[in-house]
């Protein structure tokens, strides 16, 4: 297996007009690992994983997604190598024009050119993997509750076997119970494909469980990362007072300094 | 206090970026026409929407303006004893003008609001950046299939719109105002003249094209949850509004500005 990282960031820096929002993210994903971002709200995890995904351009630094620097791909290329990457978005982002078996199908179908009696098979099985039945597929997705949403994301992302899943706050919204189950269905999901994921959350619960490394994110830097056992003996206060849920502390000194 | 200077400035420069964010759109929405693929099953389903859908409001619309249009004229023409102009001036009233703006509109208002706010909807959801995760080009698979069937179908409303509304005007002339109506035939087909059709179906497809970028654009950009989507479909239905106005005034200018 090559040793190459899956992804490797290094000097990402993305500003919006005033705002500096990534000041120097580095990063590295090996091939087959789970790290989740963890970081409060406005800290930059989602421009992060937006800038991989080339949704946003970096004003400065290096992003490679296997070996491949992908901040000056053409449209082309992009699309080849978004081809490698599934996503589960915060809201699921689910088409609403369409029923859920096309919304996970939507990949194979648009992206892979593939029949769609052939897809709707695939979308079905996949929708039996995440805990939905087949009737389900022919809902629309108003119709379903914020859990089922969830997993109709998580069908859409797996569906076309990505290399890479990304899951933007994958717990958001959800019971606790429902959040253990869309946890749980998310590393089985991930085993069963070997893939390399990139989760952000600020669920602790969510990245104890779907994480093998754990890095933070604080004013657009990462100020620490390791693996997901030893986080709780960081010896980073600001890690400390994230994980802990503490009003008070290094992060609350840095929002408080005028 | 701000410098009164330095807010019109800041106007203008705003509007010049503005302008010049919009004209990048229109750009790469155009080249994304002839770079596949095209999703001709939106396409058609796009037509059903603006065409179909729009045929009532716009076919009444024509039909009252070619009715009151008779009936102004006619009130107008007779203080010079020339009622008999009342079939020409709506003809070619209708087919010049009134038959493409207020068709063109007719549709701005129903049309861009709904495409602003399906796209404005998505950009917030991230059903957008959803679809370019899904190896999808949003250009390809939202903006050219609303372009193409709004530039398809806008001439062929506008030319039902034009049929109504000199209906309208002949039904009023012909039952109220004692026309003969064979000879308002005849002469609304002598008046009308092949560059007033096909001025028409021009202005139509230029209207299309103004009314689908609009709605397009300003929902594809929108930003901030629902008020951004509210300000979003304002935004491309005033903007379409003034762009079909301006246009009509250029393509008259162009087309019959040379005529005495």
């Amino acid at each position: 297996m090559s040793t190459t990282p899956m992804i490797e960031m290094s000097g990402v820096t993305k500003a919006f007009g005033a705002k500096q929002v990534l000041r120097g993210v580095d990063l590295s994903i090996p091939r087959g690992k789970s790290l989740v971002i963890i970081g409060g709200s406005g800290t930059g995890k989602s421009v992060t994983l937006k800038c991989i995904l080339g949704l946003l351009k970096p004003d400065a630094g290096s992003i490679k997604v296997d070996g491949v620097e992908v901040t000056k791909l053409s449209a082309r290329q992009r699309k080849k190598t978004l081809s490698m990457f599934g996503m589960l978005f915060q809201g699921a982002a689910l088409f609403d024009s369409l029923p859920v078996w096309k919304n996970v199908a939507f990949g194979l179908i648009q992206g892979r050119g593939m029949k769609q009696t052939d897809a709707k098979e695939i979308a079905l099985e996949k929708l039996r993997r995440v805990g939905l039945t087949p009737d389900v597929g022919d809902l629309s997705p108003s119709e379903l509750s914020g859990g089922m949403q969830k997993r109709v994301g998580l069908a859409r992302a797996i569906a076309s076997e990505p290399d890479i899943i990304f899951f933007d706050e994958p717990t958001t919204g959800l019971d606790p119970i429902m959040a253990d189950v869309i946890n749980d269905l998310i590393v089985e999901c991930v085993q069963d494909l070997g893939a390399t994921t990139l989760s952000i959350t600020h669920d602790m619960a969510s990245a104890r469980k779907i994480a093998d490394r754990i890095a933070m994110i604080y004013e657009g830097r990462i100020i620490w990362e390791g693996d997901k056992d030893t986080i709780d003996i960081s010896g980073n206060d600001y890690v400390d007072q994230f994980i802990h849920g503490r009003a008070h502390g290094p992060i609350e000194m840095q929002i408080l300094k005028p | 206090m701000s410098n009164p200077l330095a807010i019109i400035g800041r106007v203008f420069l705003n509007s010049l970026a503005e302008i010049g964010r919009l004209s990048q759109f229109a750009a790469v929405a155009v080249i994304h026409i002839v770079r596949p693929p095209i999703y001709w099953r939106l396409a058609l389903q796009q037509m059903w929407l603006i065409g179909y859908n729009s045929l009532p409001v716009v076919g009444l619309t024509a039909l009252f303006t070619g009715a009151a249009l008779a009936q102004q004229i006619f009130v107008g023409g007779s203080r010079f004893n020339a009622e008999s102009v009342v079939p020409g001036v709506v003809v070619i009233a209708i087919v010049r003008e009134l038959g493409p703006v207020l068709g063109g509109l007719m549709v701005a208002g129903r049309v861009s609001s709904a495409m602003a706010a399906e796209l404005g909807t998505m950009r917030v959801t991230e059903q957008i950046d959803a679809l370019t995760t899904l190896s999808t080009d949003p250009i390809n698979y939202l903006v050219v299939p609303r372009l193409l069937a709004a530039v398809v179908t806008l001439p062929l409303l506008v030319l039902v719109a034009n049929i109504i509304g000199v209906l309208g005007g002949f039904v009023i002339g012909t039952e109220r105002l004692g026309l003969n109506a064979g000879s308002y035939l005849q002469v609304t087909i002598e008046f009308l003249e092949n560059a007033d059709v096909v001025s028409s179906m021009v202005k139509a497809a230029v209207f299309g094209f103004f009314i689908a970028l609009m709605g397009s654009y300003h929902g594809y950009n929108s930003r901030g949850g629902a008020q951004g989507v509210g300000k979003a479909t304002t935004n491309a239905v005033v903007s379409a509004f003034i762009l079909i106005l301006l246009a009509n005034l250029i393509i008259t200018v162009i087309v019959f500005g040379d005529q005495a």
